[in-house]
């Protein structure tokens, strides 16, 4: 089974997101995985121990910083790591999706995998865009996925613990949520190891596709209104909010 | 080319979700001002969706459309964009309209923004991306263009009247599709239901591990209160799905929401905002949940935590 993972390096959310002109100052911020990847890579991997296969990840490399990202995947249990040498901080999921789906096309991929949203989805996730371009049927939201012989039996949700199961024929692109178990731990060691001894395999990006988005603005939200802060030490604030709660007959 | 704006609504067990109403509302003051109409499209078998305040509603009546399928609701609401040519295609950013909108937009080639939480008359389109730290202002090129709406961003009682659909059956053809409802997914009964507690305490990313969810538990018990959490320490497997807040999770409006460790994506917001009192506790002060939220601190949450302990 060829399972491909399709990951986003997005700007970390950590910190202050400096702006430059209409967009976020991308040479200012740090760059980290997209969370829901974690959970992706980790399906992936689930799926794998459970059927037999290679688990492929693949990523555009937005700022020169995602050979990172591919050894911890490596450390987790992927077999392969391929980076897109897209040097764009400003790519968008439009673009990345076409790079994404034209390296894709050559991995005769029977499942890809990609998290179900980044924060920096302002144009759609690459997701259901790798399928559109791939011509595989796409489902998210999923929160467990079983493979059986030429399909695949995934778990969709909805909100508040509803859901639904839905069959799906092979091969398809997945937008997962949550992986069916917690992403495991790689240790540093071991991260440490496969960065010394892997080959990440190089590709040129291929192909065009923008999001039609003209910027006119980024800033941080407006807001109406702003909470009152209590300041001092952590045991004054305790008490202010005790005093708060019982004030109210909360407490 | 029109200048009609299309809903994609949604619905579960025969009602339609509010987000469907609240588009609906906002698709009829933009149809007015660009001189169009707006148009629900609804999608089901044997669903009545005549409760609408649209100019008009589109029905599309399928045994394989009865259950949400991203495939044939894709196929479908593909077909009838490209025979309608609307100015504007909205979904909801939901559980269902995330699998279809950038689909489409890719598919047809056609711009799309995501995490809208407003749309200008010129169809400037405000997305609250980076986990709700950022506002940025986006205009679609061309003459279609694609949103997808977050929950909650306009009122539901616009988008409500009494248009009585017009029911068609599919433009396309749907056998074979690859995609096959199976079966609904019910909650796990047996825990506490978050939505009937009047005091949660409510943890996030902030609180660093399993093991300090104990010190939560504590506090929550000296409150009288119960743990939630938001999506993150879920999917780390740190507390059960039956306790999370928000977008994916579950809506709640207790007396009081205390919060630790949440910065309030827009997703958590979904889910909580209406509770009476809510009090963030929080390291990062540029959080969005201190926009939300009555009280706020950024002392660090165990200290705090620990401290209120010994007071009450």
């Amino acid at each position: 089974m060829n399972i491909v993972v399709a990951i986003k390096h997005i700007p970390s959310i950590a910190d202050d997101l400096p702006v430059k002109g209409n967009n976020v100052d991308f040479d200012s911020v740090d760059f980290v995985l997209n969370e829901f990847d974690e959970q992706s890579i980790e399906q992936a991997v689930l799926v794998k121990e459970a059927v037999g296969g290679t688990v492929t990840v693949v990523g555009v490399d937005m700022i020169g910083e995602l050979d990172a990202v591919l050894h911890l995947a490596l450390a987790k249990g992927a077999d392969k790591a391929v980076k897109i040498t897209g040097d764009d901080p400003a790519a968008d999921s439009h673009q990345q999706a076409k790079w994404l789906a034209e390296a894709i096309k050559g991995m005769s991929a029977d499942i890809v995998f990609a998290g179900v949203q980044a924060s920096n989805d302002l144009d759609g996730q690459i997701g259901p865009m790798i399928a559109a371009h791939l011509d595989m049927p796409y489902i998210g939201g999923v929160s467990s996925v079983e493979v059986a012989g030429d399909s695949a039996m995934v778990n969709k949700e909805f909100a508040g613990g509803v859901g639904a199961k839905y069959s799906v024929s092979l091969p398809m692109v997945v937008g997962v949520q949550a992986a069916s178990k917690p992403p495991r731990y790689a240790p540093i060691s071991k991260v440490r190891q496969v960065a010394q001894t892997a080959t990440i395999e190089k590709i040129a990006p291929s192909g065009e596709a923008g999001a039609g988005l003209t910027f006119k603005k980024m800033a941080p939200p407006v807001v109406t209104g702003h909470a009152e802060m209590f300041t001092g030490s952590s045991k004054e604030v305790a008490a202010k909010i005790v005093e708060l709660l019982k004030s109210k007959g909360l407490a | 080319m029109s200048n009609d704006i299309f809903v994609i609504t949604e619905h579960m067990d025969e009602k339609f979700s509010d987000v469907s109403f609240e588009m609906v509302g906002k698709a009829k003051e933009l149809a007015s001002a660009l001189g169009g109409q707006a148009v629900a499209v609804a999608l089901g078998s044997g669903l009545s969706a005549n409760g609408f305040a649209s100019d008009s509603t589109i029905y599309v009546d399928g045994a394989n459309l009865a259950q949400f399928n991203p495939e044939a609701y894709g196929k479908v609401i593909e077909a009838l964009v490209k025979e309608k040519s609307p100015r504007l295609v909205m979904f909801g950013w939901t559980a269902t309209g995330m699998d279809l909108a950038a689909w489409l937009s890719a598919r047809l080639g056609k711009p799309c923004a995501a995490y809208v939480k407003n749309i200008g008359a010129d169809l400037t389109m405000t997305c609250q991306i980076y986990g709700g730290k950022m506002s940025a202002d986006v205009s679609p090129d061309g003459d279609m263009a694609i949103a997808a709406v977050l929950a909650g961003s306009f009122p539901v009682e616009a988008g409500q009247g009494s248009t009585a659909a017009t029911q068609i059956e599919s433009p396309v053809a749907l056998d074979g599709l690859k995609i096959k409802f199976v079966e609904a997914i019910k909650p796990a009964a047996g825990d506490v239901d978050i939505t009937a507690q009047t005091k949660l305490v409510s943890i996030g990313r902030g609180i660093g591990s399993k093991d300090n969810v104990e010190l939560a538990e504590e506090l929550a018990k000296k409150l009288g209160a119960t743990v939630s959490s938001s999506r993150p320490v879920v999917d780390a497997g740190w507390m059960p799905r039956t306790r999370q807040v928000g977008k994916s999770g579950l809506k709640v409006k207790p007396k009081l929401y205390l919060m630790l460790g949440i910065s309030g994506a827009p997703e958590h917001l979904e889910g909580m905002k209406g509770a009476e009192l809510i009090i963030a506790i929080n390291t990062d002060k540029k959080a969005p949940i201190f926009n939300v939220a009555h009280y706020g601190s950024t002392a660090d949450l165990f200290e705090v935590a620990e401290a209120m302990l010994e007071l009450l």
